[in-house]
């Protein structure tokens, strides 16, 4: 682990992108999921991307901590590039947090177990320290009381919060979300919104994919918009939302801002 | 008002009629029926049972168990002769029981997870071998795969003549048709240093788990306990045994005119059950072990995974602790049914708790009734321990939920 | 390769085929049988314990093989492999045991019979499937008496039957009759009323608990004791009593789990609308709770169904029992392996497709109940 950190601070100064990824596809069986993604991410960036459902969004952003393989392309993450190496793969994902659309806790540990399992058996963090960790997070997504439930008797919103804590107990440089309020009620999603409008304050660098288009406007230094496997438009949100240049993202936010 | 309405309803019927529609009083009156019909039934067994009896001659008492047995045993794991009583004979057929169940047991959970991983490996070959035994083992009737590796054993092997030439394996083990002979341990008096650093070994284990715990907790610091564990587990007697001279003599078998001598032997009764009903029962288990892995959603891993957990220890942090719920209820009834499966011993003259008990003593009394129902009594309480266990472990592990 | 470094316009990047190594034979071959090295070791373990087993298998049980032959002698004479022959020598007994030949025609039919009435049964969407019902719940008493006799055709003792067609009439009598009886357990132990309840909860248990074979010991040594001084009956009819009260409780357990698995609502809705309890268990409750309950009674007659061979430790010859027995013979001495492994076989082409069919079932309700 020593290693990798001092070659994510070199790497890190010699540029600003946090994230680079050229000329990458993917490929399930026969089928061309991911086509030619070129994106840069600098420090502290925070990224919206949206599209229809079966665009590869979530497929790419889950390529970045290698939970999808790609097979062609290069995926450069804080320096290290993405290969079949398992050393690498695992100092990326210590690097990198990502909150799922199912939350997917462990329903077997509590509340604070879940949040201390990475820190302790990842970053070999000191258990007092690493509750302590969680008590200070968990406070920050309003949650402290639940520490010793199960995720089970959490509602859904607050289990998505918990997720978030979990994944920022390991002090990660990137958070991915991967449709963080699809699976909610619509009472809780402003709850796990509000939660991520404070972490994009604080200056961490977040991709989102999400159809929230309200958080876009708020929060996002760019929107990424994504169809049939390709980027077909990138721009910063005023830009993306009053301006839109290319017909399929019309057709895109007249569908989802119609109603 | 309801209730008036419902009173002047009420007071046209007759009192029995008002009885049945009260629900309470009609579930006592169900409940009452229930057992008058209960105890009439048992009456009437109970007297038939007594009339028969007393037709021949008969009477129910157990002072059977303490006349000789006057049958042979051919296979006791305590002392044993035709001499000794019933109840000794019942004893070493229970012990046979217990003993045929628990190495089943033993083989049947190794055999199970081992094909059960198999079954989700993303190797093609591995996996479909593992389908084909596991359908093909599980589809035939438990009874046919005893007669099977039986006859297999009884008639396909040869002689201990022909054995002790061509079925030799470095001079130590034997396959004949009249068991498998091995090398008998002898144990020397200084074999005990090594059994005492065994149990050290398993204690020293216990101790430095919690000893790593503690560290881990206040310094972060992981040992790798499993490895530890496993060198003062195994490592450390064997160099206390080395260093002890080796105190074990093996009592090798030797082939002597008609037979071995020497040396120990398990039965082709015993192989062929005890193999038979391990196959069996682990097809079972493959299945259970895999539907309980596949239980834990992938989701898990996924998440274990972005947290930057190794894939060895999100097994073991992760997936097992959640697959386990899922896999032990079925496990332990899988493990009752082998128990129960072992009775079949009676097929191939295997001498189990049914062949001694229900079998030749019952012959040789007459005493059916004694002796089935003793039987049954010593089924029905291996049964109670292991589904109380169940029970106790279903509600200690149950996931809580809303 | 240059197709994939050109760009294009947003939006019209075409469909490619993955880079070779990454799709077809190779991509299979990577990620089935050499994903990793230990992957690959496994592959290569796999290949070695096949060549072990299949090459000698083949040879015995085909290549040198022996179909035809009057004894054992003749067919070591003619190859060394398996002789399917005394298969072939015995295989009307081995079917129909000793039920007369010139009768067998009746076992044809009851067969025949049975696979039409669990048509309606199996399948629900089937033409005429409510009149096709009331037979499936007349065929016990038709076959019964198709395989008996009486009534106009000529009597056949029990202790004729044998063979796969005694497994079939104790397997299909057990689950036929242990249904209702199932049923009732089934709701008696989720009753409300406690000596209902306990009474359900300790014959489940007990029946349960005990192995199988003591259950056909008390039928075949002391169930006579429990009847009124001076009655006797058949030996198979104690035995299906027996069996058919060993799978009821299975069956109750079942049955049980499909009660639990109708939401609370289905109860409440039944109870609102005013319904006794008997009516809406007939009319909204057991439909639901039988309809997925099919695939785990489907579970319990292939166990039962294995479990029929077990007759033969009381002295029933049923196929198990047969081939057992006939191994005796001087003429076809010491051929066990191709006796049981012919059994076998049978035992295996009935219960895997059974059980396959209970997949399918499983699949289909899990879809329905998606939806």
């Amino acid at each position: 682990m020593g290693e990798a950190t001092a070659a994510q601070v070199q790497s890190a100064a010699g540029s600003e992108d946090l994230i680079q990824i050229i000329g990458m596809h993917k490929w399930y069986g026969d089928f061309h999921v991911l086509k030619d993604i070129n994106l840069n991410v600098t420090r502290g960036e925070r990224i919206v991307i949206c599209g229809p459902s079966g665009s590869g969004k979530s497929t790419m952003i889950r390529c970045i901590n290698r939970l999808e393989e790609h097979q062609k392309g290069q995926i450069i993450v804080d320096g290290i590039e993405l290969t079949n190496d398992l050393k690498q793969i695992d100092a990326i994902r210590r690097e990198v947090g990502m909150v799922f659309q199912h939350f997917n806790l462990f329903p077997h540990l509590t509340v604070l177990e879940n949040c201390t399992l990475g820190p302790i058996w990842v970053r070999q963090t000191p258990k007092a320290e690493a509750e302590e960790a969680a008590m200070n997070y968990l406070s920050k997504v309003k949650i402290p009381e639940q520490a010793n439930k199960y995720p089970g008797q959490l509602s859904g919103g607050q289990q998505q919060r918990v997720a978030i804590a979990r994944s920022l107990c390991m002090n990660p440089r990137i958070m991915l979300f991967d449709e963080p309020t699809s699976a909610l009620d619509p009472e809780m999603i402003k709850e796990v919104l509000d939660t991520m409008i404070e972490l994009a304050e604080t200056g961490m660098t977040m991709l989102c994919v999400t159809h929230e288009m309200g958080f876009a406007k708020t929060v996002a230094d760019r929107v990424i918009f994504m169809d049939v496997g390709e980027i077909i438009e990138s721009n910063e949100p005023h830009e993306f939302f009053e301006n839109p240049q290319h017909d399929r993202t019309k057709l895109f936010l007249s569908q989802i801002l119609g109603h | 008002m309801n209730t008036t309405i419902a009173d002047q309803n009420i007071d046209e019927r007759s009192a029995l009629s008002k009885l049945w529609t009260n629900r309470e009083a009609r579930s006592v009156i169900l409940q009452i029926l229930t057992m008058a019909a209960l105890i009439g039934f048992f009456a009437f067994i109970l007297t038939n049972a007594v009339a028969n009896l007393a037709a021949v001659g008969k009477t129910f008492s157990y002072d059977f168990l303490s006349t000789p047995a006057s049958y042979d045993i051919n296979q006791s794991l305590i002392d044993y002769t035709s001499r000794d009583t019933h109840l000794r004979a019942g004893v070493v057929g229970l012990l046979n029981t217990l003993l045929v169940a628990i190495c089943g047991i033993v083989l049947a959970t190794v055999l199970g997870f081992i094909l059960g991983v198999l079954r989700l490996s993303k190797n093609f070959l591995l996996n479909r071998i593992s389908y084909c035994f596991v359908e093909f083992t599980r589809n035939v009737p438990v009874l046919l795969h005893i007669l099977l590796i039986h006859g297999i054993l009884v008639h396909s092997l040869p002689h201990p003549k022909v054995a002790s030439t061509e079925y030799n394996f470095a001079d130590l083990f034997f396959l004949s048709n009249r068991g498998v002979f091995a090398p008998k341990p002898i144990m020397e008096p200084l074999f005990w240093a090594t059994i005492i650093a065994f149990i050290a070994g398993i204690g020293f284990t216990m101790w430095f788990k919690g000893y790593a715990k503690k560290v881990q907790d206040a310094t972060g610091k992981i040992y790798p306990v499993f490895w530890i564990g496993m060198a003062a587990v195994l490592g450390f007697p064997i160099i206390v045994y080395v260093i002890t001279g080796m105190p074990i003599n093996w009592d090798v078998p030797e082939f002597q005119r008609f037979n071995f001598s020497g040396g120990m032997v398990l039965l082709p009764e015993f192989m062929a059950l005890w193999l038979a009903l391990s196959l069996y029962t682990s097809a079972f288990i493959a299945e259970i072990v895999r539907s309980g892995i596949l239980s834990v959603s992938h989701g898990q891993w996924e998440a274990a995974g972005a947290l930057g957990i190794k894939r060895s220890r999100t097994l073991n942090l992760v997936i097992i602790p959640q697959a386990l719920r899922v896999i032990i209820p079925p496990l332990t009834s899988q493990y009752l049914n082998l128990t129960k499966n072992s009775s079949l011993a009676i097929a191939i003259g295997y001498m189990d708790v049914v062949a001694t008990i229900g079998g030749i003593s019952l012959m040789q009394t007459g005493k059916e009734m004694e002796t089935m129902i003793l039987v049954i009594a010593i089924y029905l309480v291996i049964s109670l321990i292991i589904s109380s266990f169940m029970n106790w472990y279903n509600k200690r592990i149950k996931l809580v939920e809303r | 390769m240059s197709d994939i470094t050109q760009t294009y316009t947003p939006g019209t990047h075409p469909d490619m085929p993955p880079p070779v190594g990454q799709r077809g034979i190779v991509l299979w071959l990577r990620t089935n049988l050499f994903s990793s090295w230990i992957n690959s070791l496994g592959t290569l373990i796999a290949i070695y314990l096949l060549y072990l087993i299949i090459p000698p298998l083949l040879d015995w049980a085909v290549l040198d093989a022996v179909l035809n032959a009057g004894s054992r002698e003749e067919c070591r004479a003619i190859a060394s492999g398996a002789c399917w022959a005394f298969i072939q020598d015995r295989f009307s007994i081995l079917v129909y045991g000793f039920y007369p030949a010139e009768l067998r025609w009746r076992v044809d039919l009851s067969f025949i019979l049975l696979c039409v009435a669990l048509v309606p049964v199996l399948f629900d969407n089937v033409p005429y499937r409510k009149p096709g019902l009331l037979f499936s719940i007349a065929y016990p008493f038709v076959a019964g008496w198709l395989l008996l006799g009486g009534m106009g055709l000529e009597p056949v003792g029990t202790d004729e039957f044998g063979g796969m067609m005694l497994n079939t009439v104790v397997g299909v009598t057990g689950i036929a009759f242990s249904l209702p009886l199932g049923i009732l357990l089934a709701l008696g132990r989720q009753s409300h009323l406690p000596i209902v309840k306990s009474c359900s909860v300790c014959f489940i248990e007990f029946i349960r608990g005990v192995p199988l074979i003591t259950l056909l010991f008390v039928a075949s040594t002391m169930l006579n004791y429990f009847l009124p001084p001076g009655t006797t009956f058949d030996l198979l009819l104690r035995v299906l009593i027996m069996v058919t009260l060993f799978a009821s409780a299975y069956i109750a357990e079942v049955v049980r789990g499909g009660l639990q698995a109708i939401p609370k609502g289905q109860y409440e809705a039944a109870d609102s609308m005013g319904l006794k309890y008997w009516q809406s268990m007939r009319l909204i409750v057991l439909p639901q709770a039988l309809k997925i309950s099919i695939p785990g009674i489907v579970n319990t007659f292939i166990g039962l169904f294995k479990d029929t061979t077990l007759v033969l430790i009381i002295g029933l010859l049923d196929v198990l029992g047969i081939g057992k027995s006939s191994l005796a013979d001087a003429q076809w001495n010491g051929l066990s392996n191709e006796v049981y492994i012919a059994i076998a076989l049978f035992f295996f082409a009935a219960c895997f497709g059974m059980s396959r069919y209970s997949i399918y079932l499983e699949g289909k309700l899990d879809k329905g109940y998606k939806r």
